[in-house]
C-alpha cells in the first residue's frame, strides 16, 4: 500500500501493478477467490503454468504468463523466458463497459472505481461485448455480469483490497491514483537508468481510456500482453454516428426505391377492381 | 503468442445467439413489412389497400416474437424492465442511454410496438374482423390526414427497428462489428428485401392482394441490389481492419453463399426484367404464375434473410 493509509471516500483509489516483479505465483488470485467467495479452477490435464485462462466472472485476477522466449539464443536469457502480469479490470476513466450499459448496473464508486451493482444488472452482456480488456463474465448461476469491484466492501471497511495484500513481490501496489502515479515513474526511470530499457508504463496518462486507475509497468509492447496500444483504445460509442448515418442513407434509398417499385403501373392486367379500398381514400387523387 | 498486426480486439464476445439472431430476423422483418405496408398506403391506388393491410398483419406477428427473444436472452429475465427504470438506490429514474443503442432500441421498440398495434387494428376493422361500433369510431379518425401521418411515423420508427440492430452490434469492440459502420444499413436493407419477399409469399394467401405481388416482387429486386451494394460496403470497411478472414473464412463462408443465394433471384430478375413485372415488360397474373416463383423463390430470399444474419452474429463468437 502506498504512504497514505487512511482511506477516504471521494479520492481515486487504484493499483500499479509492477510487472517487472511479478514472480506468478498467483498469491492474489487466492486471495481475490477467498474474500470474494469465488469458486476454483477444476484443474485441467495439458494446461500450462496459466491454468486460469482469461479473466472472467469467477476469476478477477488472473496472472498471465507469457512465452517470450527468444526464437535464437542469445548468451543469457536475462529472465526473458516469461513475461508474467496480473492482469485485473482497469477501473478506466473512460469506460467502455459503462458506456454501453442500458440499466445504469454499472456506476463509479466513492473510490473512483467501476463497479457492477449485482442487483441492477439483468445480464444483457453489453458491457462484455464492450470491454476491450476481456475482464467481464456472465455469472451461470446468478445470470449477471461480474468482475473486479477493487474490493469494494473492504474499502468502505477501510482495508486495502485482498489481491495487493497478499502479493509477497509488492508487484500489486494498492494507493491513491496520484501517489502510485508518482511512484511508478520513479520506478520507470530507474530502471532505465539501470539499462531495462525495454520497462514502460501503461495507462498512467490519460493515452488509453482517459487513464487507467489500475495501471501497469510493462516490460514489452502492450500487444505483448494482450493490450490495446494507444492507438487501439477506442469507445464503443465511436460506431454510433456512423452506424446511424449508414441506416439513414439505406432507409432514404429504401423509401426511394419502394416508391419505385411500389407505382402502379397502367397496365390492362394490373387494373382488379377492388371493393376492399376503405372509404377514406375515396376522395382522393 | 500471436500478435494482431491490425486492428487490436482483446475481447470477449457476449455470447448473444438464437434468441439475437431470431430477434433480429423478426425485427427486421417486421420494421420491413410495416415500411412497405406505408408505401403502399400512400403511393399505392386502391387496389394495393389488401397488401398494405396484408403487410400491417405481418409486421405485427412478426413483431410478437422479438420482446420475447430478447427476454429471454437476458440472465436474469425477469429483471428486463430495469432496461427502462433504473433501480441504484440514489439514481432511481427512466433510463434512456442516447448513446447505447441497446437503451435506444428498448425504447423504439415500446413505441413501434404502439405504432405497430394501432395499424393492424386499423387493418382489422377496415377488413371487417372487428365490428364493434367504438373501434369504427376510432378507425373513422385516422381517415385522411391523421391517419397518413401516423403510418409515416410508424414508418420511420420502423425502418429504425429494423436497422438499429446493426448499429447495436457495431457499437461494442468485438472484432468485425466495430470495424464497420455498414451493418446497420445491411440489416435495415436485407430487412426490406425479406420483407418484400414476406408479403410475396403471403399474397398466395390472401387473393384481394395478389394484385400487388408484381410490385412487390420489383420492389424486392431494388432491395437486393440495396443490399448487395452494403456487403461490397462491409468488405470494404473490414479490409483495412483485417478482420475480414475471420468472418468470410470457413464454415461462416456457408452462411455467407446462403445469403447471397437469397439475393440471386433479386438480381437475376432485376438483370433481366429490369423494373418490369415480366421479360416482355407486361404484367401477368401472379397467380397464373408457377409455385416455383411465388413460394419458392420468397422462401429462398427469407432463408438468405436468416444467414445473413448467422454469419455476422455467430461467426466473431
Ligand atoms: S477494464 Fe473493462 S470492465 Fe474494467 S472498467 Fe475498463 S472497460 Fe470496464
Ligand atoms: S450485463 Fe449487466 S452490467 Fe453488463 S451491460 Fe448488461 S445490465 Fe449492464
Amino acid at each position: 500500500m502506498a504512504q497514505s493509509s487512511q482511506i477516504t471516500p471521494g479520492r481515486a483509489y487504484g493499483f500499479f501493478t509492477d510487472t517487472s516483479v511479478c514472480i506468478g505465483c498467483k498469491a492474489c488470485e487466492v486471495a481475490c477467490k477467498q474474500w470474494n467467495e469465488l469458486p476454483g479452477n477444476d484443474p485441467v490435464f495439458g494446461d500450462g503454468f496459466d491454468n486460469t485462462g482469461s479473466l472472467d466472472a469467477q476469476n478477477w485476477r488472473h496472472v498471465e504468463f507469457i512465452d517470450n522466449v527468444p526464437d535464437e539464443t542469445m548468451g543469457t536469457g536475462q529472465g526473458k523466458a516469461w513475461l508474467m502480469m496480473s492482469d485485473v479490470c482497469k477501473h478506466c476513466q473512460h469506460a467502455s463497459c459503462m458506456e454501453v450499459c442500458p440499466t445504469g448496473a454499472i456506476i463509479r464508486t466513492e473510490f473512483d472505481s467501476v463497479y457492477i451493482q449485482q442487483d441492477v444488472c439483468n445480464g444483457c452482456r453489453n458491457c462484455i461485448s464492450a470491454c476491450p480488456y476481456n475482464v467481464i463474465g456472465q455469472d451461470e448461476h446468478k445470470g449477471v455480469a461480474q468482475k473486479c469491484t477493487l474490493c469494494y466492501d473492504r474499502l468502505q471497511g477501510g482495508m486495502e483490497p485482498a489481491c495487493s495484500k497478499a502479493c509477497p513481490t509488492d508487484s500489486i501496489q494498492f494507493g491513491p491514483v496520484d501517489e502510485l502515479q508518482q511512484m511508478a515513474r520513479q520506478r520507470v526511470a530507474d530502471l532505465q537508468e539501470q539499462g531495462v530499457t525495454q520497462a514502460r508504463l501503461y495507462g498512467d496518462d490519460a493515452s488509453v481510456y482517459g487513464g487507467l486507475n489500475a495501471f501497469f509497468l510493462l516490460m514489452d509492447e502492450p500487444e505483448k500482453y494482450n493490450l490495446p496500444n494507444a492507438a487501439n483504445a477506442v469507445l464503443p460509442s465511436r460506431n454510433n454516428v456512423g452506424g446511424y448515418l449508414g441506416v439513414l442513407a439505406t432507409a432514404v434509398l429504401g423509401v426511394l426505391g419502394g416508391l419505385i417499385a411500389l407505382r402502379r403501373r397502367r397496365e390492362p392486367a394490373a387494373e382488379t377492381p377492388s371493393e376492399t379500398r376503405p372509404e377514406t381514400e375515396a376522395g382522393e387523387e | 503468442m500471436t500478435i494482431l498486426a491490425e486492428a487490436q480486439h482483446f475481447v470477449r464476445p457476449p455470447d448473444w445467439t438464437w434468441y439475437i439472431l431470431f430477434y433480429f430476423f423478426f425485427a427486421g422483418l417486421s420494421g420491413g413489412s410495416y415500411t412497405i405496408a406505408t408505401l403502399f398506403r400512400l403511393r399505392g391506388e386502391r387496389s394495393d389497400e389488401p397488401a398494405a393491410r396484408l403487410g400491417y398483419y405481418a409486421a405485427f406477428a412478426a413483431l410478437l416474437p422479438c420482446p420475447v427473444m430478447l427476454i429471454l436472452d437476458l440472465g436474469r429475465p425477469l429483471r428486463f424492465w430495469h432496461m427502462m427504470w433504473n433501480t441504484t438506490p440514489d439514481a432511481a429514474g427512466f433510463n434512456f442511454v442516447y448513446w447505447s443503442p441497446m437503451s435506444v432500441g428498448v425504447w423504439a421498440l415500446l413505441l413501434y410496438g404502439v405504432f405497430a398495434t394501432v395499424s393492424f387494428a386499423e387493418a382489422l376493422v377496415r377488413d371487417g374482423k372487428i365490428r364493434l361500433p367504438l373501434a369504427q369510431g376510432a378507425v373513422r379518425l385516422l381517415d385522411g390526414t391523421l391517419g397518413k401521418l401516423v403510418i409515416a411515423a410508424g414508418a420511420v420508427v420502423g425502418l429504425f427497428i429494423a436497422g438499429y440492430t446493426g448499429v447495436l452490434l457495431a457499437v461494442s469492440n468485438q472484432p468485425v462489428w466495430s470495424d464497420t459502420w455498414a451493418l446497420g444499413g445491411l440489416f435495415l436493407a436485407s430487412g426490406m428485401s425479406g420483407s418484400a419477399a414476406l408479403l410475396m409469399l403471403l399474397t398466395r394467401y390472401r387473393p384481394e392482394a395478389q394484385a400487388s405481388a408484381g410490385m412487390l416482387a420489383v420492389s424486392e429486386r431494388l432491395y437486393a441490389l440495396l443490399e448487395l451494394a452494403l456487403i461490397v460496403v462491409f468488405v470494404l470497411t473490414l479490409i483495412p481492419a483485417g478482420t475480414l478472414g475471420l468472418t468470410f473464412g470457413f464454415p461462416w463462408i456457408l452462411l455467407w453463399l446462403v445469403a447471397l443465394a437469397g439475393l440471386a433471384p433479386g438480381i437475376a430478375g432485376l438483370l433481366t426484367s429490369r423494373l418490369a413485372v415480366t421479360g416482355e415488360g407486361t404484367t401477368v397474373a401472379v397467380h397464373a404464375t408457377s409455385a416455383a416463383t411465388t413460394l419458392a423463390v420468397p422462401a429462398l430470399v427469407l432463408v438468405g434473410v436468416l444467414a445473413l444474419r448467422a454469419a455476422v452474429i455467430f461467426s466473431i463468437q
